[in-house]
């Protein structure tokens, strides 16, 4: 139902549930964290911040199964079912995509314990559930990189929000329990404020900087011949009216 | 079916007495204290949840042995 | 025959090296071949025996051999003489003067469920019974590179160190803290395999059974503890030590035969710290069996007896055994950390007269509050020990609650703690 020129359906859905899923997966580790921090009282009982974690975080996996399954299904970019679980394998921006399949990958394995946690034990589950920390800004720079919306303003205001709450997140977990294992909470501090650093650093070079479709890995033959700040499918491969015949 | 607590698996993160305030109550310190009398068909379900629900997954449900023990 | 039994043919300056020990007791009967088919014998035999636990627990010991057996897996014997009572000796004693008894016992049991280990956990603060049972084992066609394939461990000490759970977590994981059950040890314990955890004394008891029987086992003591025991005596005594009694005897007999008192005693405490206290009344005619002394809601633990003196304080002495038992909470399990040290403080508060009218009653709550509610038994003891002496000594607590510190109360402490802890006041 793709034609080979135009957006379709399956673009946009791809897009957007992305989108929805990085937002579900940031509520996701804002709520995890209040969780651990043990918040809760009579109106809000830690069953049910629990139970909106659980939740949420199973929205943002079922949101992240429509933007892989769209991703792969659109014909625009070739995206294979193996680029979405294979790290960096593929031909459509290896790096940046492959971010997304290791998030998705750390995202599963998160999933999984999860639902068998009983079986694998606290220690265990506790351990590989850390994961999530490691799979959001892998999430987000996934985002970055492939996104054709990154430039857009109100993407950008979604993903500094993002930002700013995981921070306050990671902060805030960083206090749960001070101080034991300060060492560890330092690093972790240290370790998220150089990565909002490094993203502060990076952006204006890259995905905000000009021609990132072309240095971000997509193919030639999908690039606009006439450069431009960024590529969206609209501007692709001589436009021959085909537009109206997408979906 | 009977509620157990593993005491030194248990931080009294305090979900169980939210769950199942039948059969478990907080001491001034936060912990369970847990009713030991059988669980009602009724509250059966309750009581998986609850257990499902311990953060560190230090409530446990003792099943009537039917063949071989839980 | 009659006492000693266990303690027969000591000598003072040392272990009894093999030949000596057979001299005494002659030697321990030949191998069934270790099958499992030939296990009940000696099964059978401590059923027919009665004998039960010597560590405080007093769990029939035939019948934790038959758990074992039955168990999943090749069986781990282990010998269990880690003494985290302070004021008790009886394990010591026997692994540093009569090793080879408890060897003998340990090497019966591994033939009766088909263990090929056996592990000998002693204090890491008592060398001498280490060096002892080493050089005995290396001594024995049985055992070492010939036999049975053993081992000695030092546990490091403490005062739950020493709980069956606790070594076994030490022996697999270097953590001497018990853990939770089940599984029970004897299901799954060192390396996973069912483990046979008995302390010194019974199998030294055991020793003895597999030589002379069952039916000789049972000509001392009563008809539902037969047998002899260890007892610790220490206190206010003439010639405190380690006594071998026999069940049902009077604690004026075993008084006695320790040169008697050295001045009037107020009460007793029986079965160590985690014991009860009978004021000397209630110890008047009193005799040295479960039966009788569960009657006075006492036991004899791992067989310990502390005679107090009226010239000491009996508020001090249990604030500040509280205190060092708080502090030797594994800290694994919330009732016990905060219950424990909730009462000590109070306790403490109690002494120097700043409690308040419901000390008494916040104490006898948490009492309840952290029985039967740990990991291990700790706190129940300590609830018990507490509890037994606020009641006995209600006079003397009303008494501080009153106008604090006491004149006795800065006294030499009877009740010894290790002197690897240093107390502040």
């Amino acid at each position: 139902m793709n034609s080979t020129v135009g957006p379709s359906a399956y673009w946009y859905l791809t897009r957007s549930s992305g989108i929805v899923a990085l937002v579900l997966l940031t509520v996701s580790v804002a709520v995890g964290v209040l969780d651990v921090a043990r918040v809760g009282g009579r109106r809000w009982p830690r069953f049910v911040v629990d139970g909106v974690h659980r939740t949420v975080s199973l929205l943002a996996v079922v949101f992240l199964g429509v933007h892989i399954l769209t991703a792969v299904l659109d014909s625009f970019a070739p995206i294979s079912v193996i680029n979405a679980f294979v790290p960096f394998t593929g031909t459509y921006r290896p790096l940046w995509l492959g971010f997304g399949a290791l998030a998705t990958d750390l995202l599963v394995a998160v999933t999984l314990t999860s639902i068998g946690r009983r079986r694998l034990g606290h220690r265990a589950w506790r351990m590989t559930h850390w994961l999530a920390y490691a799979c959001w800004p892998i999430a987000l720079v996934h985002g970055l990189g492939t996104g054709s919306d990154v430039t857009q303003a109100w993407l950008e205001w979604i993903n500094a929000g993002c930002v700013l709450v995981v921070l306050g997140a990671v902060a805030a977990r960083a206090i749960v329990g001070w101080p034991e294992h300060v060492r560890l909470r330092l690093t972790a501090l240290g370790a998220a404020v150089a990565f909002a650093a490094a993203l502060v650093l990076w952006l204006p070079a890259g995905p905000l900087g000009a021609h990132w479709a072309r240095r971000a890995g997509t193919p030639a033959s999908l690039l606009s011949p006439s450069p431009s700040a960024s590529t969206t499918p609209a501007a692709v491969i001589g436009g021959s009216g085909g537009r109206g015949r997408s979906a | 079916m009977r509620i157990r607590v593993n005491p030194i698996t248990c931080e009294a993160h305090g979900l169980c007495a939210e769950m199942l305030p039948e059969r478990v109550t907080l001491d001034e310190w936060g912990y369970p204290i847990i009713d030991g009398r059988p669980v009602p068909r009724e509250l059966e379900g309750l009581a998986r949840r609850a257990a499902d629900s311990c953060p560190t997954l230090a409530l446990l449900l003792d099943l009537p042995k039917t063949r071989r023990g839980a | 025959m009659s006492l000693p039994r266990l303690l027969a043919g000591l000598d003072p300056a040392g272990a009894l090296p093999l030949d000596a020990h057979v001299a005494v007791h002659g030697e321990l009967p030949p191998s069934t071949a270790g099958r499992r088919q030939d296990a009940p014998a000696l099964i059978e035999e401590l059923g027919r025996s009665g004998l039960s636990g010597r560590g405080g627990a007093g769990f029939p010991t035939a019948q934790k051999l038959g758990a074992v057996l039955a168990a999943r897996g090749r069986p781990v014997i282990v010998v269990n003489g880690c003494e985290g009572e302070p004021a008790s000796e009886k394990d010591r004693l026997l692994l540093e003067r009569t090793p080879h008894l408890v060897i003998d016992g340990a090497v019966a049991c591994a033939r009766a469920v088909d263990a090929d280990q056996i592990i000998f956990a002693v204090d890491a603060d008592a060398p001498t019974a280490r060096w002892a049972v080493q050089a005995a084992l290396a001594e024995r066609p049985d055992t070492g590179r010939r036999g049975l394939d053993t081992t000695v461990v030092a546990i490091p000490p403490g005062y739950v160190s020493g709980q069956e759970s606790a070594i076994v977590n030490f022996v697999n994981r270097g953590i001497p803290k018990p853990t939770a059950v089940p599984p029970m040890v004897f299901e799954r314990g060192v390396g996973r395999r069912p483990t046979l955890v008995n302390n010194a004394e019974t199998v030294a008891q055991v020793g003895l059974i597999a030589r002379c029987g069952a039916d000789w086992f049972r000509r001392l003591g009563t008809q539902d503890q037969p047998g002899s025991a260890l007892v610790t005596l220490t206190g206010a005594i003439a010639e405190p030590g380690v006594f071998e009694i026999e069940y049902g005897s009077t604690l004026d007999s075993l008084i006695a035969a320790a040169g008697g008192t050295v001045s009037p005693i107020r009460a007793v405490l029986l079965g160590g710290y985690g014991g009860t206290w009978v004021d000397s009344a209630g110890a008047i005619g009193l005799r040295l069996a479960a039966e009788p002394l569960r009657v006075v809601g006492a036991s004899l633990g791992p067989g310990v007896i502390i005679a107090l003196p009226e010239s000491a304080c009996p508020v001090a002495e249990t604030v500040r055994v509280a205190t060092w038992l708080a502090g030797e909470s594994a800290g694994q399990c919330g009732p016990c950390v905060h219950g424990l040290a909730a009462i000590a403080r109070t306790l403490a508060d109690v002494a120097d007269g700043r409690g308040g009218p419901e000390a008494g009653g916040r104490l006898g709550r948490w009492a309840e509050l952290v029985t039967r509610r740990g990991a291990c038994a700790h706190p129940d003891g300590v609830a018990r020990f507490v509890a037994s002496a606020l009641r006995v000594f209600a006079d003397e607590f009303a008494d501080h609650a009153h106008y604090g510190r006491c004149t006795a109360c800065a006294r030499r402490p009877v009740l010894r703690l290790p002197e690897r802890f240093a107390l502040a006041g």
